[in-house]
């Protein structure tokens, strides 16, 4: 189809080596870095949220707040009323008819794990230590498929039968604890002890410093909330998901629903503003790519302008001069991309060798995915067609006569 | 040949060309002014001049690389002067073949290559059928052990041996040559153009020859003189005799 444009294309690509290889090394420059960065970016991000999401449920639904609503008079016309409430303390409340929840819940595809939960603010003491505490009641199982309890145990074994609690290692340090050791536990004027089965550590200090986790009938009793649950922990099977099933939970049930987005605002702007700037990055690499390609073709095509005469002469339609050049560009683009990519695995391959944790192994888990770089490779030839779209109009548009002469 | 032996219809035909350079311009200059003449198949003519007498761009204009700013030219019957590029590059593909005083070979492609151009170009491949074609041309030519080299690889001789069989291999009705030996010395000069007689003796192709060697255009069997623009002098002449092994003098029109 395009058998002659493309037989004098490469023919002039293979003449000006020199020109040809500076422009795949550069294509190829750019392409590297874009898709380094790209993939770089996305398993940080990717890293971070699991590091976020390890301790955190994606999605909590509570009771909905207590709202105090003013008597009013009906408005007559004319008059405007201006109302003052004194906003009401919240109180530990059940969700209502939460056990005929769970299974609607569960049947949701979008939804993996369900956890009821008890929370309260209480105390622990052990002799003279008094340490604030967050109690939790949960089913030890389901709780496990939230946040993976059992593979953060790092004293004892996970256990939670009457009696029996899992504290954080930090808190445990504090109170000078060890498994096996029992801590007394004071909630709303309630006290209890419980024996110390377990130390975990959930990976961020203040929760392991406040973290308490006992079985979910014994948080009931102390909250006095028989057979009640506070909240419902939910994991989602696409994390990116859990902000719109929030709101459309919260739309369908009287509930509140809140995502894990929603309580991890501020990184998850930290990490779109880091999503912009790579984004923006990007394009200004490719800006430059495009623009380099142009320039080297710009000269060849001003060194090439007897050849184009002669070919014109012969009979070449401005159509098939332009095809020519256009080619060169796709041709450059194609193999620039090419060599990027490799470019950029290796890079990739680097970073997860050189860059390690304290414990020896990589840090990150950084990976190119095939489909990221066929789409760079794929921009990268379609900036090549672009850049080169000046340059054979050029060609295209010289007058033969007068390059014939040159 | 003789006027009685024209062929019927005539190949080109000009009449009253004009040719303005920068119109409208300071500096606007009249280069052609009113040239009319005629060419039939299987002529072989000069074109002669002094410098800067518009030979050039006479060429040029028959040669569909530039337009004419007045006048009329007819290509094979047809009206060039509404033509749009498109149309032009196609009336030059299917009538004419060029040759330049410089070689003018693509210097990337071998000799073969070169001469499969125009067919690649208007298939978009190169049929064996052509490629064929190509290879009997380039003997004929003489350069039958040549076909694989470079440009760069050959005399200038050669080259121009190779741009001849360029502008013959699909056969075009005419062929137009400008200056084909001015940078070549004496004896390859004598060679080339022995061979663009030969041609014409044996495939019947009409040459229009721009030449302002007068030992050339001595050898041609029609002059036409170019002056300061105007059409001085159209004479047909026999070949004259001399060196080359033409020996049919009557070399006989298509």
């Amino acid at each position: 189809m395009l058998g002659f444009e493309s037989r004098v294309a490469t023919r002039f690509l293979r003449e000006g080596r020199m020109q040809t290889v500076l422009i795949i090394i550069g294509v190829a420059a750019g392409v590297a870095v874009v898709a380094y960065i790209s993939a770089l970016i996305t398993g940080l991000q990717r890293n971070t949220i699991e590091k976020t999401l390890g301790a955190q449920a994606h999605l909590i639904i509570s009771p909905l707040d207590d709202t105090v609503l003013a008597a009013r008079a009906p408005a007559s016309a004319g008059t405007r009323e201006l109302v003052q409430t004194q906003p009401r303390a919240q109180r530990p409340a059940s969700i209502a008819n939460w056990q005929t929840l769970v299974p609607l819940l569960e049947a949701m595809p979008e939804v993996a794990a369900v956890s009821p939960m008890v929370s309260a603010a209480g105390l622990a003491v052990r002799g003279e230590a008094t340490k604030a505490i967050a109690l939790v009641g949960v089913d030890l199982d389901r709780y496990d498929r939230i946040i993976g309890l059992r593979s953060k145990v790092v004293a004892g074994v996970a256990r939670l039968g009457p009696g029996e609690g899992i504290i954080g290692r930090d808190l445990a340090d504090d109170l000078g604890v060890r498994v096996g050791d029992r801590v007394g536990i004071v909630t709303g004027g309630v006290n209890d002890s419980l024996r110390v089965t377990a130390l975990v550590d959930l990976g961020v200090r203040e929760l392991n410093r406040r973290t308490v986790i006992v079985p979910l009938r014994t948080a009931q009793s102390l909250v006095s909330l028989p057979g009640g649950a506070t909240s419902l922990d939910l994991t989602v099977v696409d994390i990116w998901s859990a902000q719109a099933l929030a709101g459309d939970l919260a739309a369908r049930w009287p509930y509140k629903a809140e995502s894990w987005q929603q309580s991890n605002a501020q990184l998850v702007s930290a990490l779109n503003a880091q999503s912009v700037s790579t984004a923006l990055i990007r394009g200004v690499v490719l800006v430059v790519v495009v623009l380099g390609i142009a320039s080297v073709l710009v000269v060849s095509v001003v060194q090439k302008q007897r050849e184009i005469g002669i070919l014109r002469a012969m009979g070449a339609t401005q159509g098939q001069v332009l095809r020519i050049f256009l080619l060169q560009g796709a041709i450059v683009g194609a193999l620039g991309s090419a060599l990027g990519v490799l470019l950029a695995v290796l890079l990739i391959g680097a970073f997860t060798y050189f860059v390690r944790g304290s414990d020896g192994l990589p840090l990150f888990n950084i990976s190119l995915e095939p489909m990221l770089a066929l789409r760079v490779a794929a921009i990268a030839t379609v900036c090549g067609v672009l850049a080169a779209v000046a340059p054979a109009r050029r060609a295209a548009r010289l007058d033969p006569a007068q390059a014939i002469r040159l | 040949m003789s006027d009685a032996v024209k062929a019927p219809a005539p190949l080109i035909v000009l009449d009253g060309i004009r040719k303005t350079y920068n119109a409208g311009l300071p500096n606007e200059a009249e280069v052609l002014h009113g040239v009319s003449f005629s060419l039939g198949h299987g002529e072989f003519v000069a074109l002669i001049g002094p410098s800067g007498s518009g030979k050039s761009t006479l060429l040029n204009i028959v040669g569909l690389l530039e337009r004419a700013s007045g006048g009329s030219y007819r290509v094979e019957g047809a009206e060039t002067a509404g033509l749009d590029d498109a149309a032009l590059t196609l009336r030059r593909r299917t009538s004419l073949g060029f040759v330049f005083q410089f070689h003018h070979l693509l210097p990337a492609f071998s000799a073969l290559e070169n001469v499969t151009l125009p067919s690649l170009m208007r298939e978009g491949r190169v049929t064996p059928a052509a490629r064929e074609r190509a290879r009997a041309v380039l003997a004929a030519v003489g350069l039958a052990q040549a076909i694989d080299k470079r440009p760069g690889e050959l005399s200038g001789g050669m080259q121009q041996r190779v741009a001849i069989a360029r502008a013959l291999v699909l056969e075009p009705p005419l062929v137009l040559a400008d200056e084909p030996t001015g940078n070549l010395d004496t004896a390859s000069s004598d060679e080339v153009f022995a061979l663009m007689r030969r041609m014409h003796a044996e495939l019947g192709t009409s040459f229009l020859v721009v030449t302002h060697d007068p030992r050339l255009a001595a050898r041609c069997d029609r002059v036409l003189e170019l002056v300061d623009g105007r059409l001085v002098r159209d004479a047909s002449q026999t070949a004259t005799t001399a060196t080359t092994a033409t020996a049919t003098p009557a070399a006989a029109p298509a």
